[in-house]
Order: structure tokens, then C-alpha cells, then sequence
């Protein structure tokens, strides 16, 4: 396995409040990398950093070779590197299927293409992955008017749309129904798996990312404190201190 | 339905084509409601399909009226030389170059607008919501004001545009027709675009522009090329006006942005945004109580005017089509699950 993500000592401050100090950190290609760490540790501040969303102080962050810290969030998810919100993000007044047609990539899109019909293949593929998250019977509501769980759903369908190389999810756990907790499990680790999709994962359900990951990372006060297998992490005493607050 | 379609749309040629003949005293009413449909339709792509509420897309029909009137003054006579004669009947036209004038000229002010909405789109759209719409009206106020100290478009003073070579009713008749004309087309081709992917793309930017960039699209592009494509018809509808005017000048006629430029959003807004028929049906109510309120309750127009857009504002939101959405989803092809329906949750 290479690294798809090669994070540098990279740093970001937000006036007086540093959110990253020096964070380095490696994702491997076709692996699942989880990143842990209690709140406001820093975890999204590394995701806005990686895709864009704001820029860096200090370091560097490379996307196959490619230094991507200074390019803007459109081209990032163009070259294949795309973010889910921890606050789920659809488009609420579209229907599911047309929530997933505009998610089509946009990476070779020429400039006649725009003023194009959808084709029927391209309807089968929505219609498809949606079957896959479990939202078919429902692909023609209004997203707007789906649960919070299935909005989150239907925005990790929308993600697998867009055929990314790299998909960074915040939290894909959180706010779902815990029964269907473990369907979702099985289903990232599908995309992984059958889609090849690399994950990077934030998640705070440890039974979730010990469960997924080949390696995890853990963020506490912006700082990297731990990384290794699930395993090691998971018994590492800084990072039991650090979730439990000892100093 | 399928089959009531074409006939509705027949039906509704033959009305546009016998309009002015069944009411010949209203030829020039009739033209000027082809106009506020023109406007609010070209709104409603940045404003309803695009949520880009521009307040100065005034500033494309101003521009239109004054590109159309130097194409075709400046083929023929110096634009300078004209404007200070200030017309006067010394500069004559023969039919030819009238009409070459009107059609180049027309033609000369949509791209002339195309482009200038790209230029200005791109510092403008970094604004969103409210900011976009005053930075908008800006431009369009500061335009006006430009236009009226420039001496070689004749500045507060205007331009008088060549007279028709010929009769008057006639001349309100071919009016009443270029203007029903690219009305049509401009549903023509909002009706095709809209089946395009672009349109999921213009709404993807409405919803959530941040998950639209998110998700890759070149949501710049869209934007510029959606109010381009907008400009190019007000632009064209101004060249008309200025025809159809026959003199006109920079703050009240051009570049209007208390009148014209407000009614086309209440157009809108009345019809329901988003939709494509809502802004037609919106201007054809808008322009019939605002002649109805000149005409019988002169002096309190302005008053009725104010209270169709608090009543539009606070209890119809979404305008007539929002509302009728509301209530009739099924007609828009919209889904709702039923409320005694049985939830099933995704299936493991």
C-alpha cells in the first residue's frame, strides 16, 4: 500500500486558539484510517485543511504526490478527494434521485455536457446506490422531508455518486439509529471493499472505528497523541487519559 | 394530459397572435406586459431556479435600450453629432437603415449584455444573499447615474431614436409582435433548459452552495453563465423599448430601478419563484391591477401597489404556484409520503 494522503506538520490557528499544531499523519490507499479524538480536538479543523476549506499556517498536504494546501475546495473534490458534513448537507428541495444525478463527477465535464439530459444509465447508477444505502422505496420524496439518519444516508449514496478516490467522512455515525448502526458498518466497509474507495473516518463511536480501521489516529488540544492499530490505541494510557481527562 | 398539452399550447398561440387585433386600443399595454414577462422570467433564473436575488438586472435593460440606440444611430450619423441636435428632425433615416437598426441594434444589445454580465458577475458573485442584491443595485444605480453626465449619449437629456417610416398602428402592432416573439422563445428555451442538467445544477447551488462546491461543480461558471443568458434577453427587451419609446433618458426610462426594476421581483415573487410558469402568471397579474390601479384609483396607486407585495411578502411566500405546490403537490410532481403510511426503515 502507498500513502494517497500525505499530511505534513501542518498547523492552523484561529486567533489565539490553535486548533492544529504540527499534525502528521499518512493515509494509505484502499485502507480505512480512522481519526479519534474528544471534541474540539481538532479533528474537523484537519478535514476543512485537507479539502480546502480554509488555509493552512504551516506545512504541507499532498494528494499523490500533489501539494493540494493552497487549491481551492472545487478543484480538491475534482481531483477525487470529497467530504461528507458532520452537519449533514443535501439538497433539500430536490428528490433523492435528483440529489444523486447532480453528484455525477464533475472531473472531465466538458463544456456542452452541461446542457445535456441525464442519461438512463446514469438514473440506473442513482437508482442503484440508493438501493444500496437502503433509500429506494424512498428515492422520489423530497429529500428535505427524509429522517436526519437517512439524510445521512442519502449524502454518503450522493458521495459514492461521485466516484472518489478518497472520501473523508465526518461522524457517518452519528445522530443514526443504533440498530442501524451496524448496517452502515457493513456498507462503508463495502464501499472500501467492492468500490474501492480509501476512507478516512472521524468518528467518536469507538465499537464503530475499532470495528472498521487498519490504523487510527488520535487528536487531543490540536496535538497528534496517538497512532497505530485500533488495538494500540485503544490501550494506549495517554489516549485513555485523554478521553477520560486526566492530566 | 399529454394530450391536453399541445392543445393548450395552440390555444394559448392563437390568443397571443389575436390579442392585438381583438383589442386594438390596448396594442401598446399588451406589448408592455410582453415586456414585464420578459423581465421577470429572466429573473427568475438567477433569483428563483439559481436563489441570486439581483435587484439590478435593471442595469441590462438600461444598457440594451442605450446599445440598441447607438448601433443604430452610430451606422449612419455620428452618435455625438446626433445627440447634441438632440434628434430635432434633422437627422433623417430611410427605411432600410431603420430597420437594419432595429434588428442589429436589438441583436447588438443582447450579447452586448451577455458579456457584461460576466464581467460584472465576477466580482459580484462572491456576494451572497442580501449582499449580492444591494452590491447589484449599486451597479445598476451607479450606471444610471454614469449614463446621465455622459455627453455622447446625449447624458440626462436622452436619446430620441429615429421615427417609424410608416404608420403609427402598424408601428405598435410589429412592437407588440417582437416582443410576444422573443417572449416565446425565451419559454421555449427555458422550457428546454430546464430539462437539462443544467438546472439541477442552478438549484444544487440554491440549496447548498458550500455542498455544490463540496461535491465538485463549477458553480462560477453556472452562475455567470445563467445571468448571461438572462442579460442577453433583457438586453434585447430594452433595445425594443427604446424603439417602442421612441425618446427615452437615463434615470426614468433606462436605468428605472424604482420601477421596472422592482416590479419584475414582485412579478415574480406574486407567480412563485422557481418555477415556469409562475413568473408569467405573476407579470400578467402584476401588469393588469397596476393599469387597473393607475387608471380608477389614480393617486393610490403606489398605496396598492405596497399592499399587494406586504400581502405577497407575509402570507404567500412562495407566490401562487408555492402555494398551489402546497397544496396540490401531485400536479408538480412532487411526492409526499402519506402521513398513515408505514415507515419502513432501510432494510438491513
Amino acid at each position: 500500500m502507498s500513502a494517497i494522503i500525505q499530511v505534513d506538520r501542518v498547523s492552523k490557528s484561529f486567533g489565539g486558539v490553535r486548533a492544529n499544531i504540527d499534525i502528521s499523519l499518512t493515509v494509505e490507499e484502499g485502507g480505512i484510517t480512522g481519526l479519534i479524538g474528544p471534541n474540539g480536538s481538532g479533528k474537523t479543523t484537519l478535514f476543512n485543511s485537507i479539502v480546502g476549506y480554509h488555509p493552512i499556517d504551516g506545512g504541507s498536504i499532498k494528494f499523490r504526490d500533489l501539494e493540494i494546501s493552497k487549491m481551492l475546495v472545487p478543484e480538491i473534490a475534482r481531483l477525487g478527494l470529497l467530504r461528507t458534513f458532520q452537519q449533514t448537507r443535501i439538497y433539500g428541495k430536490m428528490d433523492c434521485v435528483q440529489n444523486m444525478l447532480i453528484s455525477l463527477p464533475h472531473r472531465k465535464a466538458k463544456f456542452l455536457e452541461m446542457f445535456r439530459r441525464y442519461s438512463s444509465e446514469e438514473h440506473e447508477r442513482a437508482e442503484a446506490l440508493l438501493d444500496f444505502v437502503g433509500l429506494y422505496e424512498k428515492r422520489y420524496l423530497q429529500s428535505g422531508d427524509l429522517s436526519f439518519g437517512q439524510q445521512k444516508l442519502l449524502e454518503f449514496a450522493m458521495a459514492l455518486m461521485n466516484q472518489p478516490s478518497v472520501l473523508l467522512l465526518d461522524e457517518p455515525t452519528a445522530g443514526i439509529n443504533p440498530t442501524l448502526i451496524n448496517g452502515l458498518i457493513d456498507r462503508l466497509k463495502r464501499a472500501n471493499s467492492d468500490f474501492g474507495i480509501t476512507l478516512l473516518v472521524i468518528e467518536h463511536n469507538m465499537r464503530v472505528i475499532m470495528n472498521m480501521a487498519d490504523h487510527v489516529y488520535c487528536l487531543a488540544h490540536g496535538e497528534l497523541l496517538a497512532s497505530g492499530s485500533p488495538d494500540e490505541v485503544q490501550n494506549d494510557q495517554s489516549v485513555i487519559d485523554a478521553y477520560l481527562g486526566a492530566h | 394530459m399529454n394530450l391536453s398539452k399541445p392543445a393548450l399550447y395552440i390555444v394559448l398561440l392563437v390568443v397571443i397572435v389575436a390579442a392585438p387585433f381583438l383589442l386594438p386600443a390596448y396594442k401598446t399595454q399588451l406589448a408592455t406586459l410582453w415586456l414585464m414577462i420578459i423581465v421577470a422570467m429572466t429573473w427568475d433564473m438567477t433569483g428563483g431556479q439559481m436563489g441570486y436575488n439581483s435587484l439590478g438586472n435593471i442595469f441590462f435593460y438600461g444598457t440594451g435600450m442605450y446599445v440598441a440606440a447607438v448601433i443604430t444611430i452610430g451606422m449612419v450619423y455620428d452618435v455625438g453629432d446626433y445627440t447634441n441636435a438632440a434628434g430635432g428632425g434633422i437627422y433623417a433615416f430611410t427605411e432600410t437603415q431603420y430597420f437594419t437598426g432595429l434588428v442589429l441594434g436589438c441583436i447588438g444589445a443582447g450579447l452586448f449584455c451577455a458579456l457584461s454580465a460576466i464581467l460584472i458577475g465576477w466580482p459580484t458573485f462572491g456576494l451572497r444573499g442580501p449582499y449580492f442584491a444591494i452590491g447589484t443595485l449599486g451597479m445598476a444605480i451607479a450606471a444610471g447615474e454614469l449614463v446621465s453626465n455622459w455627453e455622447w449619449v446625449g447624458a440626462g437629456q436622452g436619446i430620441s431614436m429615429p421615427n417609424y417610416p410608416g404608420d403609427f398602428e402598424t408601428f405598435k402592432l410589429l412592437i407588440y409582435f417582437i416582443f410576444a416573439g422573443v417572449g416565446v422563445v425565451l419559454f421555449i428555451f427555458l422550457k428546454w433548459l430546464y430539462t437539462t442538467r443544467f438546472r439541477s445544477a442552478i438549484n444544487a447551488i440554491r440549496e447548498d452552495e458550500d455542498k455544490a462546491e463540496a461535491m465538485g461543480l463549477r458553480t462560477l461558471t453556472y452562475k455567470l453563465l445563467t445571468w448571461s443568458m438572462a442579460a442577453f434577453f433583457v438586453g434585447i427587451a430594452g433595445g425594443i423599448s427604446a424603439f417602442q419609446l421612441i425618446h427615452f433618458e437615463p434615470l426614468e426610462t433606462a436605468y428605472q430601478t424604482i420601477n421596472l426594476g422592482i416590479f419584475m421581483v414582485v412579478c415574480v415573487l406574486l407567480g412563485g419563484k422557481g418555477t415556469l410558469w409562475g413568473p408569467i402568471i405573476g407579470a400578467v397579474l402584476f401588469h393588469v391591477v397596476k393599469e387597473v390601479t393607475w387608471n380608477y384609483f389614480l393617486g393610490w396607486q403606489w398605496v396598492a401597489l405596497g399592499a399587494i407585495i406586504i400581502v405577497t411578502v407575509v402570507y404567500f411566500q412562495d407566490g401562487l404556484m408555492g402555494w398551489l405546490k402546497h397544496k396540490r403537490p401531485e400536479w408538480f410532481g412532487i411526492r409526499v409520503e402519506k402521513k398513515d403510511q408505514i415507515v419502513t426503515e432501510p432494510a438491513e
